[in-house]
Formats: structure tokens, C-alpha cells, sequence
């Protein structure tokens, strides 16, 4: 397959962007500030994130459309409102995680936010559950942007005066240069912010702007370390096809009727889980030092008995420390709990923590 | 102390008397990025030339450092690995990696010149 590349492409690489394959595109990794600095900049005043790889998938239809949903993803989209979001995921027959998201009620339909690296998967999945009175469309003209950060909100309304009135997990569409855009109050770095759906025409135009404002470029490097900080999973990484989500501690994400109605793919399984807790749980680690507990890490008990592996690890710039995901069986899960960290072949010492590692500040 | 001489795998050396001092070139800390990690090795270990010695750490990736020459180490430098980021601001200087008496000198002469490195920099980019 042809690497491809987003609108913003050209506009990256004159800002001085260092590329790398990810998911089939050529996206940027960092800056000439790098990680660190881009990581700070986005936690004290704003940075934008082009993440236009990720699929902008619509839906239209009546309400059967809502019952075919249903089937795969586990939340109660029959009551929930136009212009609110929810995080959830497409699950597979046993409750595996297909793919995590974001779902937006629109007036006509739905619109789905997926992984660039699982989209054309999902819409193969979530195609066979649709009647034919049911339309989609995977909107490749359109540019996804998150602004985000504390100065996001001033930053933004500036320019698209009412965006401030949107609450975390809703939005709505605004005008900006003559053209509809779709912005919601939404993001995966734990800061306030925004993702602002435009057409690939006027995106240039919008980062301009926001350049102009001192919004700083951020790379998907910071992108890591950020979500990371606010315990937030990496598809591919902290979940798959076979992690089903009370393993991924995100049984929150299950709509409280669907819960006790299923009616979803997996649901006798996640039910029976809901009861008697899983096996295996993800969990947040800290490393005691500054060793860094890399995917893959095993993890072991104080009797050097290996429990877990670690899903994402990386040195997380506002916390000042390195930071971890991972899997462990689940009489090792409480918060404080002492383990071992194999990394280079040696053992070092850790603790199971409480996530996020970097306090969220969304504005509800 | 002699003039440093470098290696393909961009560690830099400098040698006084038969101790030398290796460290990470500034053109390795710009291809890492930030340095949030560092393990340097302890005295009295034995290092064979292109042989793996310490460990360097970015937000991106782990890396090995190797040694440009065989030696037995006489010290690792703490202070870099307490503040890793150290190496990103004075990496061919206070933030070497360690000091190893060496058996040959041979394999310093046969290392490249300042000259040579940076050639050899901009005909191998990253």
C-alpha cells in the first residue's frame, strides 16, 4: 500500500517536522522543540495535533440504524443526545476490543472517530450490521485537528465565537471562513480542548491562526507521552482483539442498560466478568527510579513471579518520572502495590498507581 | 588530553595518558531527542571495542552505547545518569559516560578525526 499523507503534510515539513510511518501515513513525530518541549507547551498554554489519519466515519439512517449499532458498540446510543459524545469500542463476539473511539449523535446519524491504523477493519465490521436504508461514508476531505491545552478555549473562541459554550463531550457545528466546521469539546491528552473537523481546503487557514497564537506544533511523540500521563490507552498497544474492556479497566465506558440488557456482541462474557472480576486487569506503574518500563516489560511479584507485561512506558514530562500501562493478574492490582520491572535483564522495583498520573482538567 | 576522535556509532573519545574518556557525540543527542534516561557502567567491568557499555534513553526509544576501544572501566559518570538531560546540554563535555584504562592504543589512532566524523555525519543522515 502507498504511504499516504495528510493535507497538512507540506505545512508540517515547513515547520520542521521529522516524519515516521504510522498506521500507513507519513506523520510527523515531533519538531525542531521536541518531545519534551512540546509536551510541556501543550500542559501550560496550547499546542495543536494534526490527527486527520483518523477515520471520520458517518452514519445516516432511521432508527434501525441505532439497533445495528448496538450490536457492536456498548453504549446507549438510543438516548444519547444530538451533539453528545461518548468514548466506547467496537467489540468482536467475545468481547474483544476491535477498536476504541469516539461516537457523536449528529442530527442525521452518527459520526465515529476511528483509529488510522484499524479504520478500514471497522467500517468492514461495522458495514455487515447496517440494512440497506442505512448510508456511510468515510469523509477523507475532511482534516481533523485537536487544539489542546489551557488556552485553547480563549484561543478558539476568539476565532469561532461560542465554541466556549461547549461542554467536555459535546459539540456542534460553528462557520469559519465562509464553510461549516464540526467542533467538539473533546481530546486525549487530559488537557481542555478541542477536535475541529475542516475541510482540507480551509485547514491551512485555521493553522495559520492558531500559529499565530503561539499554538505550538506537537508531533505524535508528545501525543504518547500526554495520553499516557492521563492514563488514556493507545489502540494496539494497551488494547487488542483480545482484551475485552473490564480487562482494560474501562467497564465505565459500558452504558449502565446495556450493562444489565446486552444485546451486544460479547455481552454473556462481559456480564459473567462484571460478576466475578477478570484475571488480568490493566493497571498505571510507577518505576521507583528513573529506569523506564518499556511495552513489553515483564512484570514480576516481590517472589519473582511473573504477573504481568507492560503496554506503554515512557518518561512522562510533567509527572517527572516515568510512567507505565500494563497488565497484571488482578491480586496485584491494588494501588500501592509493590512489583519488579525486568528491563535489560535486571530487576527493579516499582509500584501499581493510580490513574491518571497527570490530574485531568476538563471543563464539565 | 589528547584531541577526541569519533566512531560510526557516534560515541566520541579522549585520551590521557592510557585513560580514556567516552561520551555521546552532539550529533547522537540531536537524533535521540530528549534524554530522560542514562545507565553508565561500573568500575572495574571489561569492555571489548563496539562492545555494549551503557544505555541511553530518550522519550522514543532505548538505545546502547558502545565503546570505541577495549578497555577495563575505571569509572561511570553518575552525575549524568541522576540528570540524564544533562547529556542533551553539554554532551562532549561534563556529560561523558565513563573512563576506561585501555590496552591498544591502536584502536584510538585508528578511530576518525573531527574532520572525518562530521563527513561521515552528513554522508550517512540519520
Amino acid at each position: 500500500m502507498e504511504i499516504q499523507k495528510t493535507a497538512l503534510y507540506n505545512y508540517h515539513k515547513n515547520l520542521g517536522a521529522k516524519f515516521v510511518p504510522f498506521a500507513g501515513y507519513e506523520m510527523p513525530i515531533q519538531y525542531k522543540d521536541g518531545i519534551v518541549k512540546e509536551h510541556i507547551s501543550t500542559r501550560t498554554h496550547a499546542g495543536f495535533f494534526d490527527v486527520s489519519h483518523m477515520g471520520q466515519f458517518f452514519l445516516e439512517g432511521d432508527e434501525t440504524l441505532i439497533e445495528s449499532l448496538e450490536k457492536i458498540i456498548p453504549a446507549d446510543l438510543k438516548n444519547l443526545k444530538i451533539n453528545h459524545s461518548k468514548y466506547s469500542f467496537l467489540l468482536n463476539n467475545e468481547g474483544g476490543i476491535i477498536d476504541d473511539l469516539i461516537i457523536t449523535r449528529t442530527e442525521k446519524g452518527f459520526c465515529i472517530i476511528l483509529n488510522a491504523a484499524c479504520k478500514e477493519n471497522d467500517i468492514k465490521q461495522i458495514s455487515q450490521l447496517l440494512k440497506n436504508n442505512h448510508k456511510h461514508l468515510l469523509n477523507n476531505n475532511l482534516s481533523l485537528i485537536a487544539l489542546q491545552g489551557p488556552k485553547s478555549v480563549e484561543i478558539l473562541d476568539k476565532l469561532i465565537p461560542g465554541v466556549a459554550n461547549l461542554k467536555f463531550m459535546t459539540g456542534n457545528n460553528f462557520n469559519y471562513a465562509g464553510e461549516k466546521l464540526y467542533v467538539t469539546r473533546s481530546g486525549y491528552t487530559g488537557e481542555d480542548g478541542f477536535e475541529i473537523s475542516i475541510s482540507n481546503k480551509k485547514v491551512e487557514k485555521l493553522i495559520d491562526y492558531l500559529i499565530s497564537n503561539e499554538v505550538k506544533p506537537i508531533g505524535l511523540g508528545a501525543r504518547d507521552t500526554l495520553r499516557l500521563e492521563a492514563g488514556l490507552c493507545l489502540y494496539g498497544h494497551d488494547l487488542n482483539e483480545k482484551i475485552n474492556p473490564v480487562e482494560a479497566n474501562l467497564k465505565w465506558a459500558i452504558a449502565k442498560k446495556r450493562k444489565e440488557v446486552g444485546g451486544f456482541n460479547g455481552w454473556e462474557k462481559i456480564k459473567d466478568l462484571l460478576a466475578k472480576g477478570s484475571e488480568k486487569i490493566r493497571v498505571g506503574i510507577k518505576p521507583d527510579g528513573k529506569v523506564i518500563a518499556r511495552e513489553n516489560t515483564k512484570i514480576f511479584s516481590l517472589e519473582n513471579n511473573e504477573i504481568g507485561f507492560v503496554t506503554s512506558g515512557t518518561f512522562g514530562p510533567s509527572v517527572n518520572a516515568p510512567v507505565a500501562m500494563g497488565y497484571v493478574k488482578s491480586e496485584f492490582s491494588k494501588i500501592g502495590t509493590s512489583i519488579q520491572l525486568e528491563v535489560r535483564g535486571k530487576k527493579y522495583g516499582g509500584k501499581i498507581s493510580e490513574l491518571p498520573f497527570y490530574k485531568k482538567s476538563y471543563v464539565k | 588530553m589528547s584531541e577526541k576522535k569519533f566512531s560510526k556509532k557516534h560515541e566520541w573519545v579522549s585520551l590521557d595518558g592510557d585513560v580514556a574518556t567516552v561520551g555521546i557525540t552532539k550529533h547522537a543527542t540531536e537524533m535521540l531527542g530528549d534524554i530522560v534516561f542514562v545507565e553508565v557502567p561500573d568500575a572495574g567491568k571489561a569492555v571489548e571495542k563496539e562492545g555494549q557499555a551503557a544505555v541511553v534513553e530518550s522519550t522514543k526509544a532505548a538505545s546502547d552505547v558502545y565503546s570505541p576501544i577495549s578497555g577495563e572501566i575505571t569509572e561511570g559518570n553518575k552525575a549524568i545518569a541522576d540528570d540524564p538531560g544533562s547529556v542533551n546540554t553539554d554532551p562532549e563535555g561534563a556529560s561523558w559516560f565513563f573512563k576506561l584504562k585501555i590496552k591498544d592504543k591502536g584502536e584510538y589512532d585508528s578511530l576518525m578525526s573531527k574532520d572525518e566524523y562530521d563527513k561521515f555525519c552528513k554522508e550517512n543522515p540519520s
